[in-house]
C-alpha cells in the first residue's frame, strides 16, 4: 500500500522496526513508545486549553502543533499512563514526525497507521485512534499555514 | 467450584455471591493450585504496563472475537485460547480489569455463554486494587499450555439477537448508555470513536439505566439495597420479569448483565451485543428519539 518513497526516514524505520517482530513482541516495541512520550513543555502543561482533544481516540490524547520560522513541524502530545496504547501512538507520531517540515508532514500517507503492523496486535478499531492523531496533526498544520 | 468461595460478608447479601471475590481474597489466595487470574481490559497495553503477580491477559479484540465475522470465537477458538492460558474446564477463573470491570464483565460473559462454571469478578477491577496500593508486577505472561475441551458456545440462554430484541418488545429493555447516547443527541460513548452508526436514539421502551450506577465510590459493586433502588424502583423491574440489556457493542451491557443476574438474582438476562451499533444501522427496527422512554410500537 504506501510508498516507501514518500515515507521520511524515521516513520520508515519505524514500520521496519515493527513489521521485523513477532505480532506478541510488537506489542512491546508500542511499550516502549509508550514510556517515550515526552512531557508536556511548561508552556502547555501552564495552559491546557491550547490543546486540542483527540476524540476518535478511546482514551483522553490532547494534541497541538507548531510550525516554527523554518517551517519545521512540532509535535505536542499528552495521554494518561492508563491508557499505554494510545501514548504509544502518540509517541510514534511525535519521534516520526521530529524534524519534518510542512510538507513532509501532509505528504504522509495518511493510512500510514494501518501499515505499521499493529492491526493484529492492536485490533482495526484502536488503529483507528493513531489515524485520527494523523490527521487531526495534518488539519492544524494547514490551519497554521493557510494564513 | 474448585477453590473456596470469598465468604467476605459485603457479598453474602447477593444472590450469587460466589461470583465476586474481594480485593483482600485474591491477595491471599495468589498462587492457589485451581486458581487462574485473568485480566481483560480495553487497552490492550495496560496488562504489560504492570499486572497483579500471576495472572494472564485475554483481550476482547485478538482473543474473544472472531477476526473476520462479527461474532466470538467458536469451541475450537475458545478451547485453543485458555489451554494457552493455563486454563481447565475445572480451574476457578478470577477475572479484572480496568473501566470498572467493563472488559472483565464483557470476558466473563463470554465465558458464561462457553459454560465455564466458576469464573469470578475481581470486586472494583484495577481501579480498587491500585487504590489500595497492591502491587503489580511486569513479568512477562507465563503460563502451561492445557488441555480445555472444545465446547460449543450456547448463546441462547444470555444471548440476544436483534430478532430476539424485535421479539421481546413490550418485555423490559434497560439501555445502559449515557444520556446522551440514550436521548439520540450522539451515537457514541462521550469521547468515544464514531462507529458509524447511522441512527441515534434507542430502542422504545427501553429504561435508561448508565451502567455505572451500579458501582460505588469504591470502585466496587453498591450494596444490594442500593442495586434495587436503581433497578426495581428506578427501572420497573419485577421478579419474574424477561430482560435484555444493550449498550454499543455489548460491554457495558455486560457489566449490567451480571449486576442484575449474579447480584440481584434475575433469571433469564440476555445482553444483546449486536447493541446500538446493530439497531442504529438496521433497516425499519423503531428507534425513539428524546428522554422519554417511548411507547413499544403496536404490530
Amino acid at each position: 500500500m504506501s510508498d516507501d518513497a514518500q515515507l521520511p526516514e524515521a516513520l520508515a524505520q519505524i514500520r521496519a522496526d515493527f513489521h521485523e517482530l513477532e505480532v506478541r513482541e510488537r506489542l512491546q516495541l508500542l511499550l516502549e513508545f509508550a514510556n517515550e512520550l515526552p512531557e508536556l513543555p511548561a508552556r502547555y502543561t501552564e495552559h491546557p486549553d491550547l490543546l486540542e482533544r483527540v476524540v476518535e481516540c478511546q482514551s483522553p490524547v490532547f494534541i497541538f502543533v507548531e510550525v516554527d520560522d523554518h517551517d519545521v513541524v512540532h509535535l505536542f502530545a499528552t495521554a494518561p499512563k492508563e491508557a499505554p496504547t494510545t501514548r504509544g501512538f502518540a509517541s510514534i507520531l511525535v519521534q516520526g514526525l521530529a524534524g519534518l517540515t510542512v510538507q513532509e508532514v501532509l505528504d504522509i500517507p495518511d493510512d500510514f497507521p494501518q501499515d505499521l503492523g499493529l492491526t493484529e496486535a492492536v485490533s482495526p478499531l484502536r488503529v483507528r485512534g493513531m489515524t485520527a492523531l494523523l490527521g487531526r496533526a495534518k488539519r492544524q498544520i494547514r490551519e497554521k499555514t493557510a494564513a | 467450584m474448585t477453590v473456596a468461595t470469598d465468604p467476605d460478608a459485603r457479598f453474602a447479601e447477593y444472590a450469587h455471591p460466589e461470583r465476586l471475590v474481594s480485593t483482600e481474597w485474591l491477595a491471599a489466595n495468589l498462587g492457589t493450585p485451581g486458581l487462574v487470574v485473568v485480566e481483560s481490559d480495553e487497552d490492550v497495553l495496560l496488562y504489560e504496563t504492570g499486572h497483579i503477580e500471576g495472572a494472564v491477559k485475554i483481550d476482547w479484540h485478538t482473543d474473544l472475537n472472531d477476526p473476520v465475522e462479527r461474532d466470538y470465537v467458536d469451541g475450537e477458538g475458545f478451547a485453543k485460547l485458555l489451554g494457552s492460558k493455563g486454563i481447565t474446564r475445572d480451574t476457578t477463573v478470577v477475572i479484572y480489569g480496568d473501566k470498572n470491570n467493563w472488559w472483565a464483565a464483557y470476558a466473563l460473559w463470554v465465558f458464561t455463554l462457553f459454560g465455564h462454571e466458576d469464573v469470578r469478578l475481581l470486586d472494583g477491577g484495577r481501579a480498587k486494587w491500585e487504590a489500595e496500593g497492591r502491587p503489580y508486577t511486569t513479568d512477562p505472561e507465563s503460563a502451561p499450555t492445557v488441555d480445555y475441551p472444545v465446547v460449543e458456545r450456547n448463546d441462547a440462554p444470555i444471548r440476544a439477537f436483534k430478532d430476539d430484541v424485535v421479539a421481546h418488545l413490550g418485555n423490559p429493555l434497560i439501555d445502559v448508555r449515557s444520556p446522551e447516547e440514550y436521548s439520540g443527541e450522539r451515537t457514541t460513548a462521550p469521547a468515544y470513536p464514531e462507529e458509524s452508526t447511522l441512527r441515534a436514539g434507542h430502542i422504545p421502551s427501553a429504561q435508561n439505566v448508565p451502567w455505572a450506577k451500579a458501582v460505588a465510590e469504591d470502585f466496587g459493586f453498591k450494596s444490594l439495597d442500593e442495586l434495587n433502588a436503581i433497578y426495581r424502583d428506578g427501572a420497573g423491574l419485577k421478579d419474574g420479569d424477561s430482560v435484555i440489556a444493550y449498550c454499543r457493542i455489548g460491554e457495558r451491557s455486560s457489566h449490567t448483565w451480571f449486576a442484575l443476574t449474579h447480584l440481584l438474582g434475575f433469571e433469564g438476562v440476555r445482553n444483546y451485543d449486536g447493541s446500538w451499533t446493530e439497531w442504529g444501522s438496521a433497516v425499519r427496527v423503531p428507534i425513539v428519539k428524546g428522554a422519554e422512554p417511548g411507547a413499544v410500537p403496536a404490530h
